[in-house]
């Protein structure tokens, strides 16, 4: 591990399209994108990701094969809003249930709904129109319904996914980074990002190898 | 072929067991899992139980359709009993179904760390459950081209479902909870989708992984909102899978039967779910886990875990048995006491014995340990807690509908060979859409089991070996 730009990608997987021009890892032909830095254990990513943030970088990530516990702590990520989103959802489900329940079954006046549609009063038994209890468990599966779909629908949102191209993705070394490394990108748009000066950032926090990745 | 070098059904309270087997590495753990769906061809015996699934399938498919062009007379059902085999089947697959969904929500909630080995197929095996499942009411409709009436979509009568009643809380509630379980295993597999997506060697493999994979590349900020959505969704799942059996019990509970009008019927229902869907999540990983050699993921102590639940759920199921007996003694209604002795001892009291044999007694031998940890002996059991749980289903149904208030309407349900077959090709519909996916998905949540590994832990040493740490639970 004398110099890490220098040492050879990982040689046990082959690769799918060798790319047409040959060059050293991490020599960059088109625009940069940032800085790529591998670790081998989750302990050194922890040390590392403490250490970037410390320094003040922005434009940042960890890309990590499993959620490595209190990484994100680490790197200063604050609370997602996510469960409030999950709520809001969850009591649009419950609404609908109600609503659609009292006008399906307790109401006979015509309503526009993308087709012009009337409420039916069904009388069961000589029982009210409206009685609630027999109404629970529709609302019940429909607020989870919604929240459900929201919650995966918003989590992928919120992340910019799906979004199927990223610069990481075509880098050799950073398919690893699903299987069993740990990976740090500094990207290139961040204030105090300098080539030179970033790359012996990540060098000195213990990084593996550093490569730069093309835009 | 790995062998156990730890044995970790010994519980020593100083040191948690480790759940990995085979000094794994994460490398290890990637090669070992991608290497079954990446593999040029599957084992034999996936090939002939693939064909031997396929033809059932077809089966189910060309009974299906000889029922619609024939109509519901080539079926058993008939006065007084009008719900046959269609609806003992419903009731049996959609209560497989619920053992994936408990084994992801409820014991995630509770922090079973064992539960990451077996999750994802229990959870693939819930999905296709619950597609047999929903097969059979809506081929039991009779009039199958207005099938439609049963969701509230504007129709040529101008009326609406009637929301009062327990059979369209079924609809809700099954949709809901097919829904919410694909979303579930699909989020829980998003990770191990990339990971395929970028081990794989030909263009076609990459991109039709890459495009379910949808981008995933392991960012901690995704990985944050993805671990807060994934408690999200098991919290939201746990009331789902008691609510689910709970409403398909209303069916029964809320009708007049005797024998069916019973305020134990929901609990009872879901125990008997759990039941019948861990016998079925063992019957699938006792052989799966033999023939792709992953002993070291699904260790004996899980099997060992799963045995334990099943004796667990399995008396739950026998003290509802004999709780009928008691509220129906203690009712004093004449029809419901007939109705239960009726059960024991009717016309129908072989499928009686059948079910409290095969619930109640045999899985009593879980109280032994040699008999939790024997191969041979928990995959019996469990092919007879399988069938005990059928019959459950149909002594309920069936025995209750047959002999009911007036003796001059009894009659006695015969099952024609069309129903059999349609129970025999649900069955190759499941095996068909679970070999599928033992093939071409990963069949172990490849993250989770990186993430429950002793090395996992940033705060310890790394390269620990497994069963130094504490990390596993």
């Amino acid at each position: 591990m004398n110099d890490p730009t220098t040492t050879a990608a990982p040689t046990d997987r082959p690769s799918a399209a060798p790319p047409a021009i040959p060059r050293e890892p991490g020599e960059v032909i088109g625009k940069l994108y940032g800085l790529l830095a591998e670790f081998e254990t989750p302990a050194a990513i922890m040390v590392a990701a403490n250490r970037v943030r410390e320094a003040g970088y922005k434009w940042w990530d960890c890309h990590t094969p499993f959620p490595v516990h209190g990484l994100d702590k680490a790197m200063g990520i604050r609370p997602t809003i996510l469960p409030w989103l999950v709520m809001a959802a969850g009591l649009t489900g419950a609404v609908t249930g109600v609503v659609l329940q009292w006008y399906t079954n307790a109401t006979n006046f015509d309503a526009w709904f993308i087709v012009p549609i009337t409420g039916y009063e069904f009388l069961v038994s000589g029982k009210p129109m409206w009685s609630l209890p027999a109404n629970i468990p529709v609302i019940f599966e429909l607020t989870i319904l919604f929240a459900a779909i929201g919650c995966v629908t918003m989590m992928l949102l919120l992340s910019k996914l799906p979004w199927l191209y990223h610069p990481c993705l075509k880098n050799e070394r950073f398919l690893r980074a699903s299987d069993d490394r740990f990976f740090i990108v500094i990207e290139a748009r961040d204030p105090l990002f300098y080539r030179r000066k970033s790359q012996e950032f990540l060098k000195s926090l213990g990084a593996t190898a550093v490569e730069a990745l093309e835009a | 072929m790995t062998t156990l070098v730890i044995d970790n059904t010994f519980d020593d309270p100083t040191r948690r067991a480790p759940l990995v087997l085979g000094h794994d590495r994460f490398g290890t753990v990637t090669e070992k899992i991608c290497s079954i769906s990446e593999a040029r061809r599957p084992p034999r015996a996936w090939y002939i139980a693939f064909a031997i699934s396929l033809v059932f399938a077809g089966i189910f498919g060309v009974m299906i359709l000889y029922l619609f062009a024939t109509g519901v007379g080539v079926w058993g059902n008939q006065n007084p009993v009008m719900w046959g085999f269609p609806i003992v089947n419903f009731v049996f697959w959609i209560g497989i179904g619920h053992a994936g969904t408990l084994i992801s929500a409820i014991l995630f909630l509770f922090r079973q760390k064992w539960r990451t080995a077996i999750n994802r197929f229990a959870e693939a095996m819930t999905i296709f459950a619950v597609i047999c499942a929903g097969t059979f009411p809506g081929i039991h409709l009779g009039r199958v081209w207005v099938s439609y009436w049963i969701f509230p979509i504007p129709n040529q009568m101008e009326m609406w479902p009637q929301f009062r009643s327990p059979l369209l809380w079924d609809v809700f509630a099954v949709g809901t909870y097919f829904t919410v379980s694909l979303l579930f295993w699909y989020v829980g597999m998003l990770p191990d989708l990339a990971t395929l997506r970028d081990r794989a060697r030909t263009k076609v493999r990459a991109m039709a992984y890459g495009i379910f994979a949808l981008g995933w590349r392991g960012s901690v900020r995704h990985w944050h909102r993805y671990e807060r959505a994934y408690l999200i969704l098991a919290a939201l799942a746990t009331p789902l899978v008691l609510s689910v059996h709970s409403v398909v019990s209303f069916d029964f509970a809320v009708a007049q039967v005797p024998g069916w009008h019973t305020t134990i019927f929901p609990p009872y229902f879901v125990a008997g779910a759990i039941f019948s869907g861990f016998a079925m999540v063992m019957t699938l990983a006792i052989p799966a886990r033999q023939l792709w050699g992953l002993r070291d993921f699904i260790t004996m102590r899980h099997l060992e875990n799963m045995n334990k639940i099943i004796l667990v759920t399995g008396s739950m199921v026998g003290y509802a048995y004999l709780m009928e007996f008691f509220t129906a003694w203690y009712s004093g209604s004449i029809y419901e006491w007939f109705a239960f002795a009726n059960r024991a001892f009717g016309p129908y009291a072989w499928a009686y014995w059948i079910m409290v044999s095969c619930n109640v007694v045999i899985p009593q031998i879980f109280w032994f340990q040699w008999a939790r940890r024997k191969i041979a002996v928990m995959f019996l059991v469990c092919l007879l807690v399988n069938l005990g749980m059928w019959f459950e289903r149909f002594v309920i149904i069936v025995t209750s509908l047959a002999q009911d208030y007036l003796p001059s309407s009894w009659g006695y349900f015969t099952p024609t060979w069309v129903d059999l077959l349609t129970l025999a090709g649900s069955f190759g519909l499941f095996m068909t859409l679970f070999l599928l996916f033992c093939r071409y998905l990963p069949m172990i949540a490849m993250a989770e089991v990186k993430h429950i590994m002793p090395q996992a832990n940033p705060h310890g040493h790394a390269g620990q070996e497994p069963g130094e740490s504490e990390a596993g639970r």
